[in-house]
């Protein structure tokens, strides 16, 4: 089962690292829904992909928080129990992941803005003096640079496509914008750590704004002005939404506690 | 299904091979497109390291019902084929 770690130094390492575990897993969790739902076979399989590696980053930070969680306590945990076993409240993950699809535009622009974030983040995490961290951002980066290469040209496509697709693209950029402040807002558990193991997401900003306003010169769209940001995700404050994924999500491990394949 | 976008003929190089080689084909709406969904569906498990693709239409190719007049009168002219020569036993891998 879940405990917490023994000490609060590592106790704010694993609440790091599960922040980055849960943002990965529910993004990828959504993704995965459009399997056998994509527009057409090919971008099907793509986004399925995406999905796959999201799940997977998720796996190696879940794996490394079970270990500084298990790490002196009796009890041990294990990936699993931490997806699988945690109620709504111990989720970290940032709220644009557990946002709902949507349409396919809707899709794509939860999925820029956050690969876009994700890349500069990882970009700073492979200097992280953690060493775990820093191979996980390390291996994770190849990746996220591939899904920021092809989110982006989805929203060209889509920004500069036709009226329809604009229009559904503007709509999605409006709607979610509120969620992309909280990836700069530091969590406490972020600020106590800034000096070893943690990035300054503060400086990350400008790369993320430079990048979103330069794909959407090309798709002939702009960047919403200033709104006020959601905000909560990682302290475990979420949306309506976060509770029915995991209802889906842990059904069977609640159900048939220890279940195997 | 959606059948407005152009079918695209895939080619692949693998890790070990020289040449690209066709392995499928698939639709996209444009060459970059089409690269990336090559990507997708092909080379998911290390398959390969290159990728080329090229619209369907602009392959041109033999008529099935011409293959006749076309291929079989090779059949015969075994004299094409360099076979004919003493190899002195030190060349090896012929």
């Amino acid at each position: 089962m879940y405990s917490k770690p023994t000490n609060n130094a590592k106790n704010e390492l694993a609440d790091y690292t599960l922040f980055l575990a849960d943002s990965s897993l529910l993004m990828g969790h959504r993704l995965g829904e459009w399997t056998g739902h994509g527009p057409v076979i090919e971008q099907d399989i793509a986004i399925t992909n995406i999905a796959l590696d999201l799940i997977g980053q998720a796996r190696n930070f879940y794996q490394y928080a079970a270990e500084l969680i298990s790490d002196g306590n009796e009890t041990k945990t294990t990936e699993d129990d931490l997806a699988y076993l945690r109620d709504a409240n111990e989720f970290k993950n940032l709220l644009i992941a557990e946002l709902p699809n949507g349409d396919w535009a809707f899709t794509i622009t939860k999925l820029f803005f956050f690969s876009t974030w994700q890349f500069y983040f990882y970009q700073k995490l492979i200097n992280s003096k953690d060493e775990q961290v820093a191979a996980i951002a390390e291996k994770s980066l190849k990746e996220v640079t591939y899904h920021v290469r092809w989110s982006s040209d989805w929203i060209i496509r889509l920004g500069d496509g036709t009226d329809e697709s604009k229009k559904r693209l503007e709509k999605a950029i409006a709607a979610i914008w509120p969620y992309t402040g909280e990836m700069f807002t530091p969590a406490a558990f972020e600020d106590n750590l800034k000096d070893s193991v943690s990035i300054d997401v503060s400086g990350i900003k400008d790369d993320w704004l430079e990048k979103v306003q330069s794909v959407f010169a090309e798709a002939t769209l702009s960047v919403p002005e200033k709104m006020w940001w959601q905000s909560g995700g990682k302290n475990g404050v979420h949306t309506e939404h976060l509770g029915y994924i995991l209802a889906e999500m842990q059904f069977m491990q609640r159900a048939y506690p220890g279940l195997e394949w | 299904m959606n059948n407005s976008e152009p079918l695209w003929e895939v080619f692949i190089r693998s890790k070990q091979g020289l040449d690209h080689k066709h392995v499928g084909s698939l639709h996209a709406a444009d060459a970059k497109m089409a690269i990336e969904n090559a990507r997708d569906v092909y080379t998911r498990r290390m398959e390969g390291v290159s990728i080329w693709v090229v619209e369907s239409k602009y392959i041109h190719s033999t008529n099935p019902d011409e293959a006749e007049s076309f291929f079989d009168p090779a059949n015969d002219k075994v004299y094409r084929h360099p076979t004919f020569y003493e190899l002195p036993d030190e060349v090896k891998y012929i």
